[in-house]
């Protein structure tokens, strides 16, 4: 059968080629801004205060700080309220239509888009609530976007776990908690940790929610309280990238995306270390 | 004793429960106020102006207009464009990974492809101002290449690895009874794929294809950046769009809020909302049918 | 033993998958036209044996062979040999039935189909022909589109003989393939397996002794990866030569 041979041979080179193009399709994306964005990396830009008259004496310490604060925010709003929501639905709630429904409901509300909460939180928590444009509203909006991930990667997690663990345990005698205490959450907690982390890492990433809770271009002091506003680092970068004008303007934002990419990398990196070192300690 | 442990019990159960009714309130909440602020915009637009009216002007010095056909065309083009794209690229990526390639290479190829989904949206958006649409203007002669083509090779980009990851969990996920069946018969291996595998993994891979969608509708910072932003109705893929998502993002801090335009913008995001939502539980649902299916 | 021309010749084959060997020093031959048994205790090798002969074992990378496995006269895995032609001429019948996610009518023209014969009336003709050789024509008569998991085990199975007759493979391997049905649908498959010989060759994994007895020619024992007797199946179940043999038709150990 040399002309089914033939044919098999042509289509796998060609499903070769879209598999490695898509690797090349990052590679370029990550080697194209390290190549634009390196010439303004130097500990000027990654420690000074941002410079408004001439954008090749500031840094971007500000944006770096708020990117960070952010995080920390949001990480301490959603990632306790996500586990623990995961472990109530997980192993808590009955198995019925509505429990289904829910987690269903949740899993999909991951999808829908930045912006969507972005209007929300400005609605809601910027006005409503009026705590005005400031990092408060920020990390509350952000932290709603990243609540249906940060349950559901914790879901996945919970599942993971065998049920002939908790089997062996009630059958023991042991009572619900103390099940989930001591044969769920100690093997699934680093799942729960690891995939709510990689949720703050995307709401890093993001700017249009951000865009209209609080974060500015240009603030001349770094921010004291959770009410001031703030800068961040893909705000700066969206700004320097379609608004600015000054002629440098395209170099320092690509210089902006590389310590973003960077932050965020290191920060998938520790997970990735993180994930690798527990799975090597787990026994099955 | 029984009863200290059995009312522990239930004051963690309790616990669990209320921290989960927040968490449940708050994804509630969210719907719900885009829906009472959105909807107040229909009490003064009609629904036929707002969905088939093609101009969206509501800063009109006169009379202002509110149709968002442009937006809307805009958003489909986009989706459109990329699924294009990224559809032939991902689903043969996602058979190479599944079938052909080995091990090691898999090992490598497949977490380098889920990275590209760690690339925040501006960061690529960026990359589209400064290098892809110069090309493309250079390319077919255009003025300047921010236009729905552009947005769409970079929305292309975007949901790939989302398309790549969940087809080849589909396509790895088939028993391995088919394909042993196939070979004995004297298949090759690409008529085994074609023949059978992928017919059986169909739904799981439109269900793929929908979450890309489901992206791509979304996809805010990267086409507010490269799509041109001329809320005028496009001829074709070189003229630039204005999507459903960009337009929010440009209006909503020039807005008075609690005008009628604020309003209209959150009746946008409630389109945008209920689309995006709705693609994700069908696939949801279609993924879910799809795995019970085989698992034997 | 009749001396005629092998349909298939083992010469000093030995396997293994990695180091661990699991077939020793096979030297023996399958008579054409006749239904000839592989039985032995689990992990015997009869499986891995039955898998060698239309090279299924080359999809599994740790698997190793050396010697000759003849098949009218030429070794199969010499290189000249192109596998896929092969297999188009050894159909095979797993243990589990494994019809594809289609329709009856799909499954059987399946093998038809990749080897590009689209002629419809043809197809609709061997299909039918197929299922009425594999004893389940009148049972689907009515109902060729409906998806095959309709069907009992024991009519998926047969399902999974039609598919395989349709493409007249020369040689049919079977793997125990009664294993998963219950005592009538295996009685329908043996008589089924009785009528089909007198046109091919049949080579049937059984850990079902009385299986053997009923339907085969011709049995070959196996312990351990070795061939331990080999002969008529009247003659190897009423008076075995070798101890061990008798050992395991006693019942001594499964």
């Amino acid at each position: 059968m040399v002309t089914e041979n033939i044919r098999q041979n042509t289509y796998f080179i060609l499903f070769r080629i879209a598999a490695f193009l898509s690797v090349v399709i990052l590679l370029f994306v990550l080697l194209y801004v390290i190549k634009e964005g390196i010439g303004v990396i130097n500990i000027n830009f990654l420690t000074s205060m941002w410079s408004h008259r001439d954008i090749t004496q500031g840094g971007i310490f500000p944006a770096i700080i708020g990117t960070i604060l952010l995080a920390i925010g949001v990480s301490i709003i959603s990632i306790p309220l996500g586990i623990c929501t995961a472990i109530y639905l997980n192993e808590y709630a009955k198995e019925n239509m509505f429990t289904r429904t829910i987690k269903l409901a949740i899993r999909n509300l991951a999808g829908v888009p930045s912006i969507v909460y972005g209007i929300f939180g400005m609605a809601f928590f910027v006005l409503f609530l009026n705590l005005g444009g400031s990092l408060i509203a920020a990390s509350l909006t952000l932290g709603c976007m990243t609540l249906p991930w940060i349950i559901t990667a914790s879901e996945e997690a919970l599942k993971s776990v065998p049920y002939s663990f908790r089997e062996g345990s009630y059958a023991l005698g042991a009572t619900k908690w103390e099940t989930v205490r001591k044969n769920v959450l100690p093997h699934s907690f680093s799942g729960m940790i690891t995939g709510s982390i990689l949720g703050v890492s995307r709401a890093m990433g993001e700017t249009a929610p951000i865009i209209m809770v609080g974060a500015t271009f240009f603030m001349g002091y770094l921010p004291t309280s959770p009410f001031d506003k703030f800068m961040a680092l893909p705000y700066h970068l969206f700004i320097l990238a379609t608004q600015h004008s000054s002629p440098s303007a395209g170099e320092y934002a690509m210089g902006t995306a590389l310590v973003l990419i960077a932050l965020i990398f290191i920060l998938n990196l520790g997970i990735f270390i993180l994930r690798y070192n527990l799975r090597k300690r787990k026994e099955w | 004793m029984q009863n200290p442990r059995k009312f522990r019990e239930k004051i963690i159960e309790r616990s669990f429960s209320s921290v989960s009714a927040i968490s449940l309130l708050i994804l509630i909440s969210i719907f719900i106020f885009l829906f009472i602020t959105g909807i107040k915009a229909f009490t003064q637009i009609s629904l036929s102006d707002f969905f088939l009216g093609n101009v969206w002007n509501p800063t009109a010095y006169g009379e202002p207009t509110w149709g968002i056909l442009s937006l809307i065309v805009g958003t489909l083009m986009i989706a459109i464009g990329s699924l294009i794209i990224a559809i032939p690229l991902g689903l043969a990526s996602a058979i190479y990974l599944s079938e052909i390639a080995r091990p090691e290479i898999r090992e490598i190829v497949k977490p380098a492809i889920e990275m590209i989904a760690g690339v925040p949206s501006v960061v690529l958006g960026l990359i589209g101002i400064v290098f892809l649409s110069p090309l493309i203007a250079n390319i077919f002669g255009l003025s300047n290449g921010l236009n729905a083509l552009t947005s769409s090779i970079i929305v292309a980009i975007m949901i790939l690895p989302t398309i790549i990851s969940i087809s080849e969990d589909v396509l790895t996920s088939l028993p391995k009874d088919f394909r042993e069946a196939s070979l004995a018969l004297g298949a090759t291996k690409w008529q085994m794929i074609k023949m059978t595998l992928l017919p059986a993994g169909l739904s799981g891979i439109v269900a793929a294809i929908m979450l890309g969608l489901g992206r791509a509708v979304g996809e805010t910072m990267a086409v507010l950046m490269v799509a041109g932003n001329s809320i005028a109705m496009p001829a074709s893929f070189f003229d630039p769009i204005r999507p459903m998502t960009a337009n929010i993002a440009i209006e909503i801090n020039e807005v008075v809020k609690g005008s009628l335009h604020y309003e209209a913008l959150f009746a946008i995001g409630l389109v945008l909302f209920v689309m995006t939502f709705a693609v994700n539980l069908i696939s949801d649902i279609i993924i879910e049918r799809q795995v019970r299916k085989y698992k034997w | 033993m009749q001396e005629e021309n092998a349909k298939i010749e083992f010469k000093c084959m030995n396997f293994w998958y990695n180091d661990k060997q699991i077939l020793t020093d096979i030297n023996i031959k399958i008579y054409p036209k006749r239904v000839t048994a592989l039985i032995g205790p689990s992990g015997c090798g009869k499986t891995t044996m039955l898998r060698c002969i239309n090279r299924m074992n080359d999809l599994i990378p740790i698997s190793r062979i050396s010697g000759k496995i003849l098949y009218n006269n030429e070794d199969i895995y010499d290189k000249s040999v192109d596998v896929i032609d092969l297999r188009k001429k050894i159909g095979m019948v797993f243990q589990k039935p494994n019809p594809f996610p289609m329709s009856i009518f799909d499954n059987v023209a399946y093998g038809l189909r990749i080897q590009n014969r689209r002629d419809k009336n043809k197809v609709k003709q061997i299909v039918k022909e197929s299922l009425e050789k594999a004893d389940l024509w009148d049972e689907v008569k009515d109902r060729l589109n409906l998806s095959a998991f309709r069907l009992s085990g024991g009519q998926q199975q047969r399902l999974c003989i039609a598919r395989a007759l349709a493409i007249d493979p020369d040689i049919i391997l079977l793997d125990e393939p009664c294993s998963a049905l219950d005592p009538l649908a295996t009685a329908k498959i043996e008589l089924l397996l009785r009528k089909l010989k007198n046109e091919r060759t049949i080579i049937i994994v059984t850990h079902n002794m009385h299986q053997a007895k009923r339907i085969s020619d011709y049995t070959c024992y196996l312990l351990n990866g070795k061939v331990i007797e080999y002969s008529g199946t009247a003659e190897m179940f009423d008076n075995p030569k070798n101890k061990l043999t008798k050992e395991y038709i006693n019942g001594e150990f499964g």
